[in-house]
């Protein structure tokens, strides 16, 4: 694999295979010094042109504890501002000798456009409203584990609600879900649909509670109070209570049934609940598993197969 | 006497099509004399038109020459340079300029670049409102005493209805033409493409159809009321067809005019988020395409125009979304049209000469017919020369052509503008 961009580059076998390598990433990262030599002289370099400390961190780790060379490019606003073209940012960076770009751009496409002025791999990490590939597969691997799904996701019904129309989450995980046989609901008012479905694997509700008691997981996605100027939405109260998870709602959930969120959560908006009582909540199991996930992708990307077995 | 003789080819015009030489007088900028064979004196300049349609030349109703304010990307002679190889004769230049088309100093300074380039004639466009603002009328009377005859605010459309009404209600008696650039604005706010299934799953804010429609049905309508003539520029989707398809079986004097990447490319070419296919109004669906090459061989759509709108390589080397919209259109306008339209080269003439010749106000001097004694501005092109677009082949200081590696079919080999050869064998001679 030279780059990651999309949740479509990958097969469903691709996307097994990634989540069995996460399974070895997973033993390495328990073990009491979690690191392999498996990168070993490597540069991996973050290039955020999007805040995003989470994500950043969460591929940070993943590149130190396979002993790979990191370099943050946090690219303020400012360069941009400057004048400063994508092409000259991207191509001064990678003269100084770039293996790998993890990059978080805010315009859909961004990496796309990179793998054109540079010879390293690209992993995308978040652009615009289109992709987040390494948030699906750690979403995936969370739900593999989670149901003890280890064989694909044939039978088992997603609902994804809430900001469809403005989430690079939604698109990968639709993909990512689809792709490993899962039944997909998407649950959102008209307005934060895409304003086409045509092509997508889903089924679509305006009524969550009809939904909730059939979900084996419940995929709630961040909404931003700025939708309210755009028109899409009256008030985030309307939205918490026609969307929101509240305790009433959570008390329908099936017993064995997931509630994930990518983050950053809005408390009193999507999670009306406290998420630290539901049983079923595995929003921080997703954050560690996302370690492991960026792990086995970056190692899919730079590493050669052997080099895993070592340690230090 | 020094001739241009034009030997061996056919003439086309609105008469129709005839076998004929054709000798212009380049010191009176005439033909001189049309006769199915001339022989040449000493000293004349012969141009071989074997094989090659001899028409009036091609009037290109909209074109972005970037000059004054933006001549990193292109300038009056490079680009009028390109109108030249395209085959036009007459472009009009759009008002989107730094300063603007607003005064009677920059559409002066406009005209006077092309007469020093001397390759096409250049038709400065004018603003409908100061600064294409959209909040105050420009000065029509002085601009029409200057020789103005379309105007636009193009590249932003006229939101406001009761401006637009008093525009059209002023204009009237002026003998003036205004032209729409039809996007009601608060339906595209930070739109990148078509707004359907392609944009849904790249994750790009969509530029619907609907937008470019509202404001053409408003515009319209405000003909229907006011009586006054209206153009409607860079027509893309296939309601904007039918509208104007409705309007004209009604009687009303509206124009029309489609570009040639509307009619060739789709908004699937998108998918690379390749910033070069990144237009507005924007690359829109199959059905699109179809409904306006309907339109153009029905005539519904008068012109085709190229939205001929360059920009600087690196501007182009930014994320879709922070890329100017716009491509290349002078120099692939002919063989797109002929490669692409099931219409007879007859009425891609048409389409290209003298309906726009008519739409701009110079139907004195382009798009006539290949007589003794009218001007001698002419396009000579081979309909079957088969070509390969290059981008940095072009004469334009840009490179953003959406066409390049594209074989395409129809070239112009001479251009003849105001009695001289311009373009010789596919070539600018200045």
């Amino acid at each position: 694999m030279k780059h990651l961009l999309s949740i479509t580059d990958l097969s469903p076998a691709d996307i097994h295979g990634l989540l069995e390598l996460t399974d070895h990433m997973v033993e390495i990262s328990g073990r009491p010094i979690p690191k392999v030599p498996a990168l070993r002289g490597r540069n991996v370099v973050s290039l955020f042109f999007e805040d995003s400390t989470r994500t950043r961190t969460s591929f940070d780790t993943a590149a130190k504890r396979l002993s790979a060379d990191t370099m943050n490019f946090a690219v303020s606003s400012s360069s941009v501002n400057k004048g400063e073209s994508l092409r000259d940012t991207v191509e001064t960076i990678a003269a100084m000798g770039v293996d790998a770009f993890v990059v978080r751009h805010k315009s859909s496409g961004a990496p796309q456009m990179i793998t054109r002025w540079t010879n390293a791999s690209i992993i995308n990490a978040g652009d615009g409203w289109h992709q987040h590939p390494t948030q699906a597969l750690l979403d995936c691997y969370t739900i593999r584990t989670g149901l003890n799904r280890r064989d694909g996701f044939d039978g088992l019904h997603i609902a994804i609600v809430g900001d469809i129309r403005h989430s690079r989450v939604a698109r990968s995980d639709v993909q990512a879900f689809s792709a490993l046989g899962a039944r997909v609901t998407l649950i959102a008012p008209p307005t934060l649909l895409p304003p086409s479905l045509e092509g997508w694997p889903v089924e679509v509700s305006h009524d969550l509670d009809a939904v909730v008691p059939h979900v084996d997981v419940l995929y709630l996605l961040r909404v931003q109070r700025e939708r309210m100027d755009d028109a899409l939405l009256p008030s985030m109260e309307e939205y918490s209570a026609m969307y929101g998870l509240d305790s009433r709602r959570a008390a329908q959930l099936a017993p064995h049934a997931l509630v994930m969120h990518p983050g950053p959560m809005n408390r009193g908006v999507e999670m009306v609940v406290d998420p630290a009582e539901l049983p079923g909540s595995v929003i921080l199991n997703q954050v560690t598993n996302g370690v492991a996930v960026r792990m086995a992708v970056l190692f899919s990307v730079l590493g050669s197969g052997s080099d895993l077995r070592g340690s230090e | 006497m020094t001739r241009v003789l034009i030997t061996g080819g056919t003439v086309l015009d609105q008469t129709g099509e005839r076998r004929a030489d054709v000798a212009v007088d380049p010191a009176s900028g005439r033909i001189a004399d049309v006769a199915p064979a001339l022989a040449p004196s000493d000293g004349d300049v012969v141009l071989d038109a074997t094989g090659c349609f001899v028409s009036p030349g091609f009037v290109d109703l909209h074109v972005h020459l970037r000059e004054p304010g933006k001549e990193e990307a292109e300038t009056i002679e490079t680009g009028s340079r390109g109108a030249a190889l395209g085959g036009f004769t007459a472009v009009v230049a759009m008002p989107n300029t730094d300063p603007a088309h607003d005064s009677v100093a920059v559409v002066e300074f406009v005209r006077a670049q092309g007469e020093r380039a001397g390759l096409c004639e250049v038709l400065p466009s004018g603003c409908i409102t100061v600064g294409r603002a959209g909040e105050r009328l420009a000065p029509f009377g002085e601009l029409a005493g200057a020789g103005v005859r379309l105007f636009t605010d193009d590249g932003n459309g006229v939101q406001d209805p009761l401006l637009m009404r008093r525009a059209l209600e002023y204009a009237g008696p002026l003998g003036i033409t205004l032209a729409q650039h039809c996007e009601t604005s608060a339906l595209t706010k930070g739109a990148v493409m078509h707004e359907g299934a392609c944009c849904s799953h790249l994750g790009l804010p969509g530029w619907p159809a609907l937008a470019e429609e509202l404001m053409l049905f408003r515009d319209i309508e405000l003909v229907r009321l006011t009586g006054v003539g209206m153009h409607f520029l860079h027509l893309s989707t296939a309601r904007s067809v039918e509208l104007v398809r409705a309007a004209k079986a009604d009687g009303l004097p509206v124009t029309a005019e489609a570009a040639p990447h509307h009619f060739t490319l789709t908004d699937e070419m998108l998918t690379g988020y390749d910033p070069l296919f990144k237009v507005n109004p924007p690359l829109r669906t199959r059905a699109d395409i179809d409904a306006l090459k309907a339109g153009l061989a029905d005539g519904t759509i008068d012109a085709i125009a190229t939205d001929h709108a360059p920009h600087a390589p690196h501007t182009k080397e930014l994320p879709l979304d922070q890329a100017p919209p716009g491509m290349l259109g002078l120099e692939t306008a002919l063989a797109l049209a002929i490669s692409e339209l099931d219409m007879p080269p007859a009425a891609v003439v048409a389409a290209l000469s003298w309906k726009p010749a008519a739409i701009a106000g110079v139907a004195d001097r382009h798009g006539r017919p290949v007589a003794v004694g009218e001007p001698a501005n002419l396009a000579l092109f081979d309909p079957s020369h088969e070509w390969t677009v290059s981008a940095a082949g072009m004469a334009s200081k840009s490179r953003n052509t959406p066409y390049g590696g594209r074989t395409v079919r129809g070239k112009v080999r001479h251009t003849i503008f105001r009695g001289h050869p311009v373009v010789v064998d596919g070539h600018a001679t200045r």
